[in-house]
């Protein structure tokens, strides 16, 4: 069809269709493609296993990983690794996005406050928070408290820059609004500038979450017997790649599941975005 | 039983940019005031200043008179953003307004009712922000402000957002809505057509910064205002006549220059 549109014009006889450019740049949902992806990389890697031109050092079978995850499941070790993780998990996650939000929002709206700990803020988010665990480990002991910390301190500091940008964000004229009727300031902060942060502050616990799973392999480096962290970083001082990759999906799948969570939790509390 | 208010030598500064120069004015009870000027003579900040969001550089904002002992916030500002919260509906969003009076329940309900009817929005309590058209937007936004029964209303170019054929409307609305009751307003706008149909004084003001220019007023009562009346063609004509050179000088003007 390029071609009859050249040709007529170049012709200068009859109507030509006017070419149509404003294809591209808007994203659509396509779901299964990620499946596909997926599907397509295990199947390679599956068969580049099986017919030997990956050596057994280099990868994993997928099928012994599958193996392996059944196995684990089976005996039960599964839960037992799984239980403590999440509990982990979930306490510090909570504790240091808790704290984040607070100081984030504390942050967003008093200028000493801001002035006093955003640089602060700067100086402790490029810490590898790995390196302090010998530390957390004597000041909160080297049972469940340093893991707490650890997972707590690093969801912390992306959640606070993540939490003060949101509250920065916050459309300036509904807060001239709110003082235009008079409402206190308390009011304005509940019914105006927390509920406009809350998209901002959901996309930084996105962020922020992730990095607790990334922290929980760290947590688990000390003084731990069970957990996903720990049977993974056994896994990786034996060279025992299926169990390692194991543990690694598993990891992955949380990863999955918290994204999902918050993409629930975005869809219930952000259904007003336009 | 009414609240003027008056404007007492206002001057006002942003940094070092004069923007209002000696402004002094009474906007009497139940009128509307118009103010029209070229963009940037300072009438939005003007309107700030008379709801208190800003404080004048010099020069008082008189309240004269106790406003109605049923008023809630005396001046109420209407946006030409709208300024609605987008999470909350339509209903959500007019309660905001008396929550904080302590106004819930069965007496917030019957609030929010009578002023979704007189502006027409009855059958959208439940809708969200995103949901509405520019102009039922604003209606809600003029309705929010009617629940809180304002003694002046302090409208920032409430139509400038919307198409022609929807300020139309609204303008006939705003129209029905003080004839019915009559309110007191200030009401800001560049539009020409509005002021003529809607002001009972318009004040004209220069570029920046902004100082009293002239003061038309018209006299035909605005439920009898037509377009196309001869009279309100006249005044119009002769605001043009006030605006045009002040609105060539201020387009040719550098910004912060």
């Amino acid at each position: 069809m390029a071609d009859t549109g050249a040709e007529n014009k170049r012709n200068g006889e009859g109507p030509i269709e006017v070419r149509f450019r404003g294809g591209g740049f808007a994203p659509k949902s396509l779901r299964w493609v990620g499946v596909v992806v997926f599907v397509v990389l295990i199947a390679l890697v599956q068969w580049g296993t099986e017919s030997g031109w990956i050596s057994a050092l280099t990868l994993p079978k997928p099928s012994d990983v599958l193996a392996t995850f059944v196995q684990l499941w089976e005996s039960g070790l599964l839960f037992k690794h799984l239980q403590p993780s999440l509990t982990r998990l979930v306490i510090g996650a909570a504790l240091g996005a808790s704290a984040g939000i607070g100081i984030g929002v504390l942050i967003g709206l008093f200028s000493y406050v801001r002035a006093g700990l955003v640089p602060l803020v700067a100086a402790i988010f490029p810490i590898p928070k790995i390196a302090l665990l010998p530390l957390f480990v004597i000041w909160f002991g080297i049972d469940e408290g340093s893991k707490y910390a650890l997972i707590a301190f690093g969801t912390f500091t992306p959640t606070v820059v993540a939490t003060y940008g949101a509250v920065d964000n916050v459309d300036r004229s509904l807060i001239r609004m709110g003082q235009s009727f008079g409402l206190s300031w308390f009011s304005i902060v509940r019914k105006i500038v927390l509920p406009g942060a809350m998209p901002g502050i959901l996309s930084g616990l996105r962020i922020s979450l992730a990095i607790a799973i990334i922290l929980l392999v760290a947590a688990e480096m000390l003084g731990a017997e069970y957990g996903i962290g720990a049977y993974i970083l056994e896994a990786g001082s034996l060279y025992d790649l299926e169990r390692l990759f194991a543990g690694v999906v598993i990891l992955s799948l949380l990863g999955v599941l918290v994204s999902a969570l918050i993409g629930l939790l975005e869809k219930r509390l952000l259904g007003w975005r336009v | 039983m009414g609240m003027d208010i008056r404007l007492d030598g206002i001057c006002h500064f942003y940094g070092d940019t004069e923007v209002l120069r000696d402004i002094s004015l009474e906007i009497p009870t139940g009128q509307i005031v118009c103010l029209v000027g070229p963009s940037g003579c300072g009438k939005s900040t003007l309107l700030r200043l008379i709801g208190g969001l800003e404080r004048p550089g010099s020069g008082r904002v008189l309240q004269l008179g106790a406003p109605p002992s049923n008023s809630l916030n005396p001046l109420t500002f209407v946006f030409q953003d709208f300024a609605l919260l987008p999470w909350r509906t339509v209903k959500g969003n007019i309660s905001l307004v008396l929550e904080d009076h302590g106004i819930r329940g069965k007496r917030s309900k019957a609030i929010i009712d009578d002023v979704l009817t007189r502006t027409k929005l009855a059958d959208f309590a439940d809708a969200l922000p995103k949901q509405l058209s520019g102009g039922m937007k604003q209606r809600v936004a003029i309705a929010r402000a009617l629940a809180v029964n304002p003694a002046v209303m302090l409208m920032d170019e409430p139509l400038s957002a919307l198409d022609a054929q929807t300020r139309e409307l609204l303008m006939d609305d705003l129209v029905a809505l003080w004839t019915r009751q009559p309110f007191t307003a200030v009401y800001v706008t560049h539009n020409l057509a509005e002021a003529v149909r809607l002001g009972h004084t318009i004040v004209v003001l220069s570029r920046r910064p902004g100082r009293i220019r002239e003061i038309v007023s018209i006299d035909t009562p605005i439920g009898e205002r037509r377009a196309g009346d001869p009279v309100c063609q006249r005044k119009h004509d002769l605001l043009w006549e006030l605006l045009r050179e002040e609105a060539r000088a201020a387009d040719e003007e550098l910004i912060d220059g």
